[in-house]
């Protein structure tokens, strides 16, 4: 059974066709790897996911219902993970990671959004004192602070470690296996077994 | 509710970690007040007649200089986009925000007026009505500036355009906000000038956090 599928989806950014007649169809469990050179529109998919864009044209469906990007309640069953960190220089990992749980509605942030990076030792620490790498961990331990089944992340692996790659790749596999979804643009770095894989190679003259 | 304290919270810590930034308007407000009966001279007549008019001026800007820290960063690092992609209304973090922003600045302004009241030799009863005057006009200045900041969010320059954008927006709010002032010091009563200030902020916020909301959702496609 589908759960999340987009058909027809047309992207224009400043008067460019970025990419049109662009269909997936992902059951629980499924990863997409979105491939293709720079510019060839991968983020511009992902933030149009997001809600942040709107499409030029095309339909989503959830669970077969039709949806705009934009309502709230697909904002709650979403993570997007963008270029930018998103961390505040001047309060420590721990504050950064609370407002988050805050921002989700949450009373608590659960300590595991701590370990799962490693973040443990540096939560005392403000963000401007951590390295890029650091604060790539920052941002993906916000998939771990509130329970979401659709994970968006660009590029995630960009300054990461292997080992913290490999504890992604291990966050992603223990995600798809609960029954969640997430669409990842990649340029290799991170590799999920059985993933479906849309290439945007050609999709750009 | 726990989004919006969770913002409020997170942008007053901020605030009072960057308390020189944060502080910047009250200390012009001061500093340019100041020099004003040495321009002017230390008559008193001359000054409790232009007092009123010269403090609500100095709050305007006061006010504009702090606008530009109220999206800029947050488009700059992200978070910006965290807040849109939270699963609650968008209006509902931008009145967080303007709230903060008024907490950390506009109120400071309202705390502050009894005492450049008597800098600019008003009559004892300018020391409650400037103040009240202030309280009701302050917010509605952060929440029309926000809608100007955010307009304007990831333009550089932004801060000489914002006040191009805003100023004329404020001009409602000096007029009725000054002669709130003057009405009560020349015996008239103000009244009538208090209520209008009342309800340009109930407008304002009303109107502000939609029109913020759907400026912030534009700078980010």
């Amino acid at each position: 059974m589908t759960l999340f599928e987009a058909r027809g989806l047309a992207c224009q950014r400043a008067g460019r066709l970025v990419f049109e007649q662009l269909e997936f169809a992902l059951e629980a469990g499924d990863a997409l790897l979105l491939r293709g050179p720079n510019g060839s529109g991968k983020s511009s998919l992902l933030r149009l996911l997001a809600g942040l864009l709107r499409p030029a044209a095309g339909v989503l469906r959830w669970q077969g219902r039709p949806f705009a990007a934009q309502d709230p309640e697909h904002r709650a069953r979403l993570h997007f993970v963008g270029h930018l960190d998103a961390g505040k220089a001047n309060l420590t990992v721990r504050e950064n990671l609370a407002f988050l749980a805050g921002l989700a509605g949450l009373a608590r942030l659960r300590e595991s959004a701590l370990e799962r990076f490693d973040l443990a030792e540096l939560a005392d620490l403000p963000v401007r004192y951590l390295s890029a790498g650091q604060k790539r961990r920052l941002a993906l331990a916000r998939l771990e602070v509130a329970p979401r089944p659709l994970w968006l992340l660009d590029e995630p692996a960009v300054g990461l470690d292997a080992t913290n790659r490999r504890r992604l790749e291990r966050l992603i596999a223990a995600h798809l296996a609960a029954g969640g979804l997430c669409i990842v643009a990649t340029h290799g770095d991170v590799s999920l077994s059985g993933a479906l894989v849309l290439d945007f190679g050609e999709a750009v003259a | 509710m726990r989004p919006f304290l969770a913002l409020l919270r997170r942008d007053l810590g901020l605030a009072f970690r960057h308390g020189a930034e944060t502080l910047l308007g009250a200390i012009f407000f001061t500093l340019a007040l100041s020099l004003f009966p040495l321009g002017v001279g230390a008559s008193a007549d001359i000054l409790a007649r232009i007092g009123a008019g010269v403090i609500w001026v100095l709050a305007l800007f006061a006010v504009l200089l702090t606008l530009e820290r109220l999206y800029q960063s947050d488009y700059e690092d992200g978070s910006l986009e965290l807040m849109v992609l939270a699963p609650v209304p968008l209006e509902l973090l931008v009145f967080a925000k303007c709230l903060a922003h008024w907490l950390t600045s506009g109120l400071l302004l309202v705390a502050m007026s009894p005492l450049l009241a008597l800098l600019m030799a008003l009559p004892a009863e300018a020391y409650w009505v400037l103040p009240a005057a202030l309280l009701l006009g302050t917010p509605t200045l952060t929440l029309i500036g926000s809608i100007g900041a955010a307009l304007l969010v990831g333009s550089r320059r932004g801060s000489a355009l914002t006040a191009l954008l805003v100023l004329p927006l404020y001009i409602p709010v000096l007029i009725f906000g000054v002669s709130a002032v003057d009405g009560y010091l020349m015996g008239l009563g103000g009244g009538a000038q208090m209520g209008i200030l009342g309800a340009m902020l109930l407008f304002a916020m009303a109107l502000a956090p939609p029109a913020t909301a759907a400026a912030l959702r534009v700078a980010l496609e």
